[in-house]
């Protein structure tokens, strides 16, 4: 009587398989549109990034540290910059971060509606709410299986899998934003006719700014730690060097590469969160 | 006289199912009952009454009486569950999307309590809001804005943040964006309540003279007994959602419907309030110069008192006389003229009591109470005076 009755099977995973075999037989050539024109951005981006001069870089990211934070961190920026080309990394970094950046676009493009929507329709938040909890608590690799059926392996499902891992905090942040807006000014909007649409771009969001530019540092962030999970299904990058190395067990290569990531990481984050400070509303 | 906005039998329900309590409402069960028993709130109860043109009308109540849900029925930020609002004519209740925006837009302004202003704009920013939403060109906003902020003490202040303001100065702003679209009607929830009590009389004087000025139709709420007799023209007095007494100021302190609003009125100070009109009396006696002295002999005799007040043909006063002097004169046959004494002080009906008081405590002889072109119309003893002090 220890071991679990054979006789109580459920056979789940059938069905998904049946679904996902059902969307890939009839809209398999929609997947194949959005992968293509995902494609055609993402080598865009990286094809531009790594065109462009190193120090051309370096010296972007050293005035935005100096402009957005101080002069030092600036200088402390592009030094890291620079020991991250002195690895060998430079256009390894280039492609980890192409596949960031356009995650994150698609999800502002797709999380901020969304965020928007859910706050006038309590009854989806319902059922939002958890499904956002899920996503944030699943394991990374699970987004990997419907990225891989869908798009097969390459750069496209790395960045499905990191745009769905980075979404919800972004849709998450959008809403809670709009959502605390002061009441009374939300009435004084009313109570001067502003329509709908006018209340949404006039007060609500840009009231909800900070917070939504809070979010998009936090889908950065998330989306950089899912790029090196990411690169599992075949995503060229740092996190690609990382999973090398762990395979070689490579040690002086998993350091450099890490820490390239770490690195990237510290600079994203500063830099976005000093961008999404300069948007807070002082209260007094 | 016109009629401004006509509320006629407004009932305002929160709640899931507002229609349903209606009728346990019109049966008289009390708001408590109908909170414990369904889970709705009554905020209004049968409300009719009306705000003529240019009149400050007050609503007045303690808190949770209702006075928000009734200032927000009018410009419908809460719908009403039941009853009619007419301004100038049109059931207000019955716009469709359109026709309420262009309401909010063009006849109707508001100013909060806690002022409401759009923290991401500057000063000017927030004036030119209503005219914005309108669709105003940039330039003739701007003009207007700069105009209203004028208009309310704020020039200099146009490109700053509401935060660097002080409370006093960013309800300025709340009235500036009020006003800024012109609007017929002011509705004004408690928008002085948060302030300092100085400031606060700052900004009541302001409200006096920019509406002496401007000649809009205020819908004003507030706990404040005495700022509400400062400043309307007429009051009403709400508790539980139902209106309990409409009125001139001095009416509602004269007169309190029940006491509730004698209680609400207690610590009025009622010298501010109550007029000379409100406490003078019909002398029983009164001379006519044509009288001659034995008559005015007889008056005082007969009413006992040892003085009586002269006045001519046009009732316009001429003096007044004591007993002793008009019996000294019938003996020496001097005439009435000749004794007339005239070291009495005379008053408006309009003044308040308080300025009386001196006067009315230091002289022997009633105050005369006389209008524009000196025609008697009454007396003050000094015993009403002292008595509206308690
Ligand atoms: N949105 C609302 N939902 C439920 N009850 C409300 C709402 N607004 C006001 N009420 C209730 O209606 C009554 C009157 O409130 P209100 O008009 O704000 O009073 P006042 O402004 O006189 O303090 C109170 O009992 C209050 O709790
Ligand atoms: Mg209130």
């Amino acid at each position: 009587m220890t071991n679990f009755p054979a006789a109580i099977s459920f056979k789940i995973g059938i069905y998904v398989e049946y679904f996902v075999k059902w969307l890939m037989k009839y809209y398999g050539n929609v997947f194949d549109a959005i992968g293509a024109s995902i494609l055609w951005f993402l080598l865009n981006i990286e094809k531009f990034l790594i065109w462009l001069p190193w120090w051309i870089f370096v010296l972007v990211i050293f005035i935005m540290g100096w402009r957005i934070k101080k002069f030092m961190a600036g200088l402390l920026y592009a030094a890291l910059l620079i020991l991250i080309g002195g690895f060998g990394y430079w256009e390894l970094m280039m492609s980890t971060l192409a596949v960031v950046l356009i995650s994150v676009v698609i999800s502002v493009v797709i999380g901020i509606p969304l965020g928007i929507f859910i706050t006038y329709n309590a009854k989806i938040e319902v059922f939002m709410k958890p499904t956002l909890d899920a996503m944030q608590t699943m394991p990374s690799f699970v987004y990997l299986i419907p990225a891989l059926l869908l798009f097969g392996l390459g750069k496209v499902p790395a960045v499905f899998a990191t745009t769905i891992y980075s979404l919800p905090p972004m849709i998450r942040l959008t809403e809670l934003g709009v959502r605390n807006v002061p009441k009374e000014m939300v009435e004084a909007a009313h109570a001067f006719g502003s329509s709908k649409w006018q209340t949404l771009v006039k007060v609500q969001l840009p009231q909800a700014l900070p917070t939504i530019m809070t979010g998009i540092n936090q889908t950065t962030m998330m989306a950089l730690a899912m790029v090196v999970i990411s690169s599992m299904i075949g995503a060229k990058g740092l996190g690609m060097e990382v999973l090398i190395a762990i395979s070689r067990i490579d040690i002086a290569r998993g350091f450099e590469s890490g820490l390239s990531i770490v690195i990237l990481a510290i600079i994203i984050d500063r830099l976005s969160q000093g961008i999404a400070n300069r948007y807070k509303i002082p209260e007094k | 006289m016109t009629v401004k906005i006509q509320v006629e039998n407004l009932t305002k329900i929160f709640g899931r199912n507002p229609k349903t309590v209606l009728t346990r409402l019109k049966n008289g069960d009390s708001k408590d009952a109908i909170f414990k028993e369904t889970g709705h709130t009554v905020g209004l109860n049968n409300v009719s009454f009306e705000v003529n043109t240019g009149e400050t009308f007050v609503i007045m109540g303690l808190s949770g009486s209702g006075k928000s849900t009734l200032a927000r029925c009018l410009n419908l930020l809460n719908t009403p569950t039941e009853g009619k609002i007419h301004v100038d004519g049109s059931n207000i209740v019955e716009y469709n999307k359109n026709e309420l925006r262009e309401f909010r837009q063009k006849k109707v302004g508001m100013v909060f309590q806690h002022f409401g202003l759009f923290t991401h704009r500057t000063v000017i920013g927030n004036v030119e809001y209503g005219l914005e939403v309108r669709g105003v060109s940039t330039q003739e906003r701007s003009e207007i804005a700069k105009k209203t902020l004028d208009t309310v003490g704020l020039e200099g202040w146009e490109y700053r943040y509401p935060r660097e303001l002080s409370g006093g100065m960013r309800q300025r702003v709340g009235l500036a964006r009020a006003l800024a679209n012109d609007p017929d009607i002011l509705l004004m929830d408690e928008p002085f309540s948060a302030l300092d009590p100085l400031i606060r009389r700052d900004m009541q004087l302001e409200l006096l003279d920019i509406q002496a000025k401007l000649k809009k139709t205020i819908v004003f709420i507030t706990h404040d007994v005495n700022e509400a007799f400062k400043l309307g023209d007429r009051v009403a007095v709400m508790k539980d959602g139902v209106i309990e007494q409409i009125g001139v100021p001095e009416e509602i302190l004269a007169q309190p419907a029940n006491d509730y609003i004698a209680d609400f009125v207690q610590d009025v100070d009622k010298t501010k309030i109550l007029q000379a009109k409100n406490i003078m009396v019909k002398p029983n006696a009164l001379v006519s110069l044509k009288d001659g002295l034995k008559v005015a002999v007889k008056e005082m005799q007969t009413n006992g008192i040892s003085s009586v007040f002269v006045v001519d043909s046009e009732r316009k006063l001429q003096g007044l006389v004591t007993i002793d002097d008009t019996i000294a004169a019938i003996k020496e046959g001097k005439t009435l003229k000749e004794i007339l004494i005239k070291e009495y002080e005379t008053t408006s009906a309009g003044t308040c009591i308080q300025e009386l008081i001196p006067i009315a405590t230091y002289k022997k002889y009633p105050i005369a109470v006389v209008d524009e072109e000196n025609k008697f119309m009454g007396i003050i003893m000094r015993v009403s005076v002292l008595a509206a002090l308690i």
